[in-house]
C-alpha cells in the first residue's frame, strides 16, 4: 500500500532554514575540482615537460609508449589515429579518473557541487526527478572496485618511479645510476605517500579485505588488513583532498623544472 | 536572562505556518526546555513530543534553524540569540500537528525488514561461540535510539518522497546490524537491491552528520551493504564465483 504522505512540501532550490554558511563547502569543492579537471586535462594534452631527469610527472607514469627514456614499449604506436594528438597521458589517465570519479567519498561530494543533489544536507534541490545510482548512467558507479585494482597496479609504477627519481645522471654518461636525493625525489615519495594512504583507504578494498565477510576473526591476517584499510578509511576525505591537490603539484613541480623555471635543488 | 524570538511552525496536515513567541533563555537551557515554557506561557495547545529529556528516546526530534536535531541536546548558547530560532517538525514525515510529526512509516518498514535468524547453536546448552572483535563491528549500529533525524535529513525521502522505494539509512543501519552479524545466516541482499532502494542513496553522508548518537552511518552501513549488493549484481567475478559457491555462506 503506498504511503499517505499528505502534507509533505517539496522545498524549493537553495531553499533553507539553515543560519550557518552552508554553501562554501560545495563552492570550495566545485571550485578546487574544477581546476584540478581543468589542469589535468592540459597538462595531458601537452605531450612535453612531464619528466626532467628522472623524475616523471604522475599525469605520465608508466609511459606506455612515447619519445621519452622511461618508455616501456618504444615510441608512438602507428596505429594511433593521426586526427586524435597523441600524448602516453591519454592512455592511462582514465584509469585513475575513473577510480576517483567512481569513489564513495567523491561521489557525495561532487553530487552536492556539481548536480545540487542536494546542495547540502537540508537544503532544496532544483530537480523534481531523482534516479540515484538505481539507474543507468549512475549505476555504472558500481564499478568503482575495477578502477581500484588499475588504481594499485599505479601505485607500483609510481612508487617505483619515486625510488628513480632518487638516481641522477651526475657523471653525464647518460645513465641515471647516481644516488642523490633531490627537492623532486622528495615530492615524488610523498605522492606516492598521500596516493598509497587515499588508495589503501579505499571502501571498496575495506570489502574485500574484509569487510565483506562477517568474520575476520579466523584469519589474523586479514583481520590486521581490514583493521589498517578500515583506519585510513576513517580518513578518506583528507587522504582524497591532499593526495588530488600533491598529485597536481607533482606535474607542476616536474614540468617547471624541465622547463626550466624551477631549479631541483639537490639534498645530497 | 535574555528575551528570546522563537518561531515555532504550527498547523497540521492541511496546512500551517511559523508563530512568533518571545520568552526569557537562561544559561543552560536547551530548545526542549524554551519549547516547554512556551507552552507554559503563550501555547497552552502548542503539540510537541518528548520522553527522557536525555538524548536517549528519540522522541523530541525536530528542524532547528533548518536542521534536524534532537530538541533535548540542544543548547540555546549554539545560536545568536539575537535572531529568532525557528523550530519546525521533521519535513520528512506527515505532519501531525504543531511539532510533532507522524513517523509511523518508519515502522511499517522495520516490519518487512527479515528478522535475525541464528545458526544453529554451538554447544549443547544452547549457546554460540563469537569472537569480541567479530561481534564489535556490530555493536555501533546498536546505539541507534530511532530518533528518525537520518531519515528526516536524507533526500530521497525528504526532496523526493520515495518512501515506498527506499527505508531510508537508519533502516540500511538496521539491516547492517543483522546482515554483518556473525551468527545471522539470513540473506538480505536481494531485498536491498530490490524493495529498500538501496541504490537510491547517492552518500550524500548527511545522515550521519546529524545522528545524535554519532553512528558513522554512510561509512560503515550504507556502503557496506552497497558493496555487497555489488558483489551479488554488479560485480562478473564475484557474479559467478556466488553462482558456483552457492548462496550466502554467513560463517566462514
Amino acid at each position: 500500500m503506498a504511503e499517505d504522505l499528505t502534507g509533505l512540501e517539496k522545498r524549493g532550490w537553495g531553499e533553507t532554514l539553515r543560519k550557518d554558511n552552508w554553501w562554501i563547502i560545495p563552492v570550495v569543492v566545485f571550485s578546487v575540482l574544477s581546476a584540478f579537471i581543468v589542469y589535468a586535462t592540459w597538462a595531458a594534452f601537452q605531450n612535453a615537460h612531464f619528466e626532467f631527469g628522472n623524475y616523471l610527472s604522475p599525469f605520465y607514469s608508466p609511459v606506455l609508449w612515447g619519445d621519452s627514456h622511461h618508455s616501456i614499449f618504444g615510441a608512438q604506436p602507428s596505429w594511433w589515429p593521426g586526427w586524435l594528438p597523441f600524448s602516453p597521458a591519454l592512455l592511462i589517465l582514465p584509469f585513475p579518473a575513473g577510480f576517483r570519479m567512481t569513489c564513495y567519498y567523491y561521489r557525495g561530494a561532487y553530487y552536492k557541487a556539481f548536480w545540487a543533489d542536494p546542495p547540502s544536507c537540508s537544503v532544496g534541490e532544483p530537480r523534481n526527478n531523482y534516479l540515484g545510482e538505481q539507474h543507468l548512467p549512475l549505476i555504472l558507479q558500481n564499478l568503482h572496485r575495477y578502477f581500484l585494482y588499475f588504481a594499485l597496479l599505479f601505485l607500483c609504477f609510481l612508487t617505483y618511479d619515486a625510488i628513480q627519481g632518487f638516481f641522477f645522471d651526475d657523471d653525464g654518461d647518460e645513465k641515471f645510476n647516481d644516488f642523490g636525493i633531490g627537492v623532486g625525489s622528495l615530492v615524488l615519495c610523498m605522492n606516492v605517500f598521500l596516493l598509497g594512504g587515499y588508495t589503501t583507504g579505499c571502501h571498496s578494498l575495506r570489502h574485500l579485505v574484509g569487510g565483506g565477510s562477517d568474520t575476520t576473526s579466523p584469519s589474523p591476517m586479514r583481520s590486521k588488513c581490514y583493521d589498517c584499510v578500515s583506519c585510513l578509511n576513517g580518513q578518506h576525505m583528507i587522504w582524497a583532498w591532499f593526495s588530488l591537490v600533491w598529485v597536481a603539484f607533482t606535474d607542476v613541480y616536474v614540468r617547471l623544472c624541465s622547463m626550466g623555471i624551477w631549479h631541483d635543488y639537490r639534498i645530497y | 536572562m535574555a528575551n528570546t524570538t522563537f518561531k515555532v511552525w504550527r498547523g497540521d496536515k492541511d496546512s500551517g505556518e511559523f508563530q512568533e513567541f518571545q520568552t526569557e533563555v537562561s544559561d543552560g537551557m536547551v530548545v526542549l526546555d524554551a519549547v516547554h515554557q512556551i507552552q507554559a506561557e503563550s501555547a497552552n495547545d502548542l503539540a510537541v513530543r518528548w520522553n527522557c529529556k536525555a538524548g536517549k528516546c528519540g522522541s523530541c526530534s525536530a528542524e532547528i534553524n533548518g536542521m534536524p536535531k534532537l530538541m533535548c541536546m540542544t543548547r540555546l548558547s549554539d545560536f545568536d540569540l539575537e535572531e529568532p530560532v525557528t523550530i519546525e517538525p521533521m519535513r520528512a514525515f506527515p505532519p501531525v500537528k504543531d511539532l510533532v510529526a507522524d513517523v509511523s512509516y518508519n515502522y511499517r518498514v522495520k516490519q518487512n525488514i527479515k528478522p535475525f535468524k541464528p545458526r544453529q547453536p554451538d554447544n549443547e546448552d544452547g549457546s554460540w561461540n563469537m569472537a569480541q572483535k567479530d561481534v564489535e563491528r556490530v555493536q555501533e549500529f546498536r546505539k541507534c535510539i530511532e530518533c528518525f533525524l537520518c531519515q528526516d535529513v536524507c533526500h530521497v525521502l525528504r526532496d523526493h518522497h520515495k518512501h515506498d522505494e527506499f527505508i531510508g539509512p537508519r533502516y540500511f543501519v538496521y539491516n547492517a546490524a543483522l546482515e554483518m552479524h556473525p551468527l545471522d545466516q539470513e540473506d538480505r541482499v536481494p531485498d536491498l537491491k530490490k524493495s529498500n532502494g538501496i541504490g537510491y542513496c547517492n552518500i550524500t553522508k548527511c545522515c550521519t552528520k546529524v545522528c545524535p548518537e554519532n553512528i558513522t552511518i554512510t561509512d560503515n552501513a550504507i556502503i557496506p551493504l552497497k558493496e555487497r549488493v555489488v558483489d551479488r549484481y554488479y560485480d562478473p567475478i564475484k557474479m559467478v564465483l556466488h553462482k558456483i559457491m552457492g548462496p550466502k555462506k554467513k560463517s566462514d
